[in-house]
Order: C-alpha cells, then structure tokens, then sequence
C-alpha cells in the first residue's frame, strides 16, 4: 500500500471542507473496498478524510412517509432495522444476500453505493483496464469474462456493479442526497451509476468532491408481493452472476403495477421500464412473466465466457417474478428455490 | 515526512481488556497491529482480502474483519480476540464446543471460526442449522470441518 495522509473529520462541513482543499483525497467509511483497492494499488488516495464518526448513522420517517437513511448505517444495522424489516422487506433481503456478516458490520450505506467492480481485470495492474487506467484497453471482452455485463456494456468496458443493495434500491426508486462546497443535491438511483460508454472510469454521477449523505426511500415498499433472488456460484458470500428485485402491487387477479431491477449483469442495477409496462394489466402467470423477461434482455449481449447469463437471467426473472406473486419470496438462509 | 508520508500516528486500543498506546503508520491493518505489534498471534492472516474470515475478531462487540480495518479509524475502540474469550482459565462455551465436536483439522480458521460464532450468537439473529451456515458464511474452512463447526455452535447456543 502507498502511504496517504490522514484526517477525521468532526462534522459534515469540515469533511466536506477538506475534501476541497486535498486533491486526490477519499472519504473513507466502513473501508471494506476502498481497503481491499488501496493494497492492491488499485487506489491511491494522497489522503483519507475519515467520515465514519460522523452523524450519519439513523434511519428516521420522512414527512411523505417513507424513510431517510444516514449514508453511515451498517449494511447489518439495515438490514435488520424493523421499519426495513416491515415496510421494505425486499431490501432487507438483498442487503442479507450481500458479502458475509462481518462485512456487512463494517460496511456503511453509502460505501456500498459506491463501491466499485470487482471485475478481475480491474483488480490486476499488470493487465490492461479502461476504468483503472483510461485508454489502455478492456481486457475482460476477450479476457475471462464469466462474471461480466450482457447488458449496457461499450467497446470500452464489461464491468458490472456488484452491489445487492442498490438492485433493490432501484426497485424501490430511491433517491440519494450528496453535499459538497456547492450545497446539497438530490439524485435518483436510476441516475446514480452510469453506463460505462467511453468513460468506464467513472462509475456514478457523484463529483469527487461530494459526500453521500443520506438514501431515502419513498413510502411504496412492496411488503406484501417482493422478492431477492439472487444466483451465484455458491449458496452465500459470493457475487450474483445473476440477481432480480421485485416488487408488484396485485390486484383482482391482475397485475397493477410491476418493477424489477437485475443485478450482476450491467454496469448499474438493470430496469427496463418497457417490460415492466408489459405486464401492467396482465394475469401474473409464467407466460406474461417470459414476455416480459424477453423485453427486459432484449440487446444483451454475451462475451463467450459470459453468454451462459442470458438464459439463466431470463430464468431467474420468471422465477423471481412468480415468488414474488405467489407471496413466496426467496429466503436469504434456506436456499432451497420455493 | 512528505506528502505521502505523514509519519506515526497516535492510536489508543483496548485490546482483551488491556490498554495500549500506540504510534502507527496509518497504513497498518488491524490484523497487522495485533500479530506484529501486540503479539496476539492467535488471530490469523489467511487471504489479506477480505475473503475467508480467518482475520474476524470482535471491534466494540461486534465481529469484523481485521484484514480490512485500517488501525487509525479504530482509536478508542474495544477489540477482542481469541485469545480474550476464556475467562480465568476457563475455556469459553464456544472454544469447548469446537473441541466436543472436533470442529476443526487444521485449526488455521478456527481463532476466526470462534470469533465470528461469538459475534453471531451475540447478534441472536441465528436459530436453526440454515441460519447458521448462512450468518457463518464469511468464514472458510478448507478443511471442510463446517457440519462441526454447525454442531458446536449450537451446543454453544443452548448454553446461557
């Protein structure tokens, strides 16, 4: 690892103030990423503001009803916070399919927006990487690309976001509170993470010298027709090849209102409003669940290692999508598919 | 010092109960701290990467990773390792599960395995054999001993 400066902030204006004045500085939380980078070298930060004291570790009711969540909380303090528990159930079992629980301990809300790929060819410098060193070239499109993007990848970049938590954040259509000199801004999820086009470098719409804030969360949470699932190559503690969010709202035998968001296959959580539109007014069966599967795949793309995906995402959004309407979401302990 | 170098830094742990003052480079890892400085060798340093538990011990109660801990955020803290889970000689409840039921071979995982058992039956979030394996999911035993490590846990677990 190369040496960097250190400072904790004492409050939210003075991290934000000396993240200004120190070119090349992080903010650091719970560190289980930007750690894990900094001794690959990955990361070289000239400074770490600390920001993991700061007052932003409370989950707290908004005016229109939903909730505030402080960029601090512990994935784990999430999870098992009882509002999350009740109202938004689908995002306490996405957070409970990421990383191990000692991880999620450590790991704040924000820091989990944040983090980056873990494609291989990204954590390996003697390799070529577009979003570790732009212009070098993307090995992973002729490289070993098993756990890479079919959809929204670029000539540049295969990377997938790895994050759980933010596949459900997409369904539920949360927005995200920064602040920097220039003030406060409020940001849609959808909008957060970028596709990685011709700048893979750059993961989200956040500047680097804004601090996450807060997630908030609107009042609809899906507590009665949701669901996580979440396939990967061992039964816990791995990254999704493949993972759905779902939420519908039911009604009369027919569907109202359908979200789904995928995980592990694009550079941000995956939703395809078209096919969600598809199944508006449907009878939630297996044959409208594949038609709207195909929609939301249409343009995927598989790499050779890789192409495996398509099939098994189509699957996994037909699965997740009768679990969900069935009332049967996927457990996060007992693995076996209900 | 120089810009990437801003020398020792002042850092205050509990550690097992003990106290200790430190000066560190900001770089140091937990994990690091405790086998190098403190010669507390019990915890263990598998991958260095955050993917195979071996490093868990407990920071404030709850169970972490050392690996991925820089020291420098951790001022202040209460850490426990394996080697401050018996009390006056006497083995605790986890750590004579794991021999009752031979939960381990090797033993390279096995300061982690009982760290992290620790810090999920302090959680209580655990009740059946499922749930165990999955909330004991960060840490890997290659030697495979996990139907042991299960069967301790919850003789642990009934214990008060």
């Amino acid at each position: 690892m190369i040496g960097f400066q250190y400072a904790r902030a004492g409050t939210i204006a003075d991290a934000v103030r000396q993240m200004a004045a120190s070119p090349g500085a992080k903010f650091v939380a719970g560190g289980t990423n930007l750690v894990d980078l900094m001794k690959m070298d990955v990361e070289r930060p000239a400074k770490l503001i600390d920001v993991s004291r700061l007052p932003l570790d409370t989950v707290e009711e908004t005016a229109d009803g939903g909730l505030r969540i402080g960029a601090l909380v512990r994935n784990t303090d999430l999870a098992y916070h009882p509002l999350i528990e009740r109202r938004y159930p689908m995002l306490a079992s996405a957070l409970l399919a990421g990383a191990s629980q000692q991880l999620r301990n450590m790991a704040s809300v924000g820091g989990n927006l944040l983090q980056r790929t873990r494609c291989a060819y990204f954590y390996d410098l003697a390799t070529p990487c577009n979003k570790r060193e732009p212009g070098t070239g993307c090995s992973a499109i002729a490289g070993l690309n098993r756990m890479n993007a079919i959809l929204g990848t670029s000539e540049s970049c295969i990377a997938v976001h790895p994050s759980d938590m933010c596949v459900a954040l997409a369904v539920l259509e949360a927005t995200i509170r920064v602040t920097s000199p220039r003030g406060e801004r409020v940001i849609a999820l959808s909008d957060f993470h970028r596709l990685p086009g011709d700048t893979p470098q750059r993961d989200t719409n956040v500047a680097a010298d804004e601090l996450v804030t807060s997630v908030e969360l609107p009042v609809q949470g899906f507590a009665t027709s949701y669901n996580y699932l979440k396939i990967r190559d061992r039964l816990s503690y791995a990254f999704a090849l493949v993972s759905v969010a779902v939420g519908l709202e039911l009604e009369g035998g027919t569907v109202k209102q359908a979200r789904f968001a995928l995980g592990g296959v694009a550079h941000k959580p995956w939703r395809s409003t078209e096919a969600e539109a598809a199944l508006h007014g449907r009878t939630p069966n297996e044959a409208s669940f594949a038609q709207a599967a195909d929609l939301a795949l249409r343009g995927a793309k598989g790499f050779g290692h890789n192409s495996f995906k398509i099939d098994l995402a189509r699957r996994a959004i037909v699965r997740a999508l009768s679990q969900a309407a069935r009332g049967a979401p996927q457990s996060q302990s007992n693995k076996k598919i209900a | 010092m120089t810009d990437r170098d801003p020398g020792l830094i002042p850092v205050n742990l509990t550690v097992n109960g003990a106290a200790h003052a430190l000066n560190l480079d900001p770089r140091s890892t937990l994990l690091d701290v405790l086998r190098e400085q403190l010669d507390l060798t019990g915890t263990k340093k598998g991958c260095d990467q955050g993917q195979c538990g071996a490093c868990t011990v407990l920071v404030d109660g709850r169970r972490v990773l050392s690996c991925l801990t820089l020291a420098i955020t951790k001022d202040g803290a209460n850490v426990t390792t394996v080697e401050g889970l018996a009390k006056d000689g006497t083995l605790h409840p986890l750590q004579q599960a794991f021999i009752d039921h031979d939960a381990f071979q090797c033993g390279y995982c096995t300061s982690g395995q009982l760290c992290s058992a620790a810090g999920l039956i302090a959680e209580g979030k655990a009740r059946t054999a499922d749930e165990i394996r999955e909330l004991m999911s960060g840490n890997i035993c290659r030697c495979g001993a996990y139907p042991n490590i299960v069967a301790a846990i919850q003789q642990a677990m009934r214990q008060p």
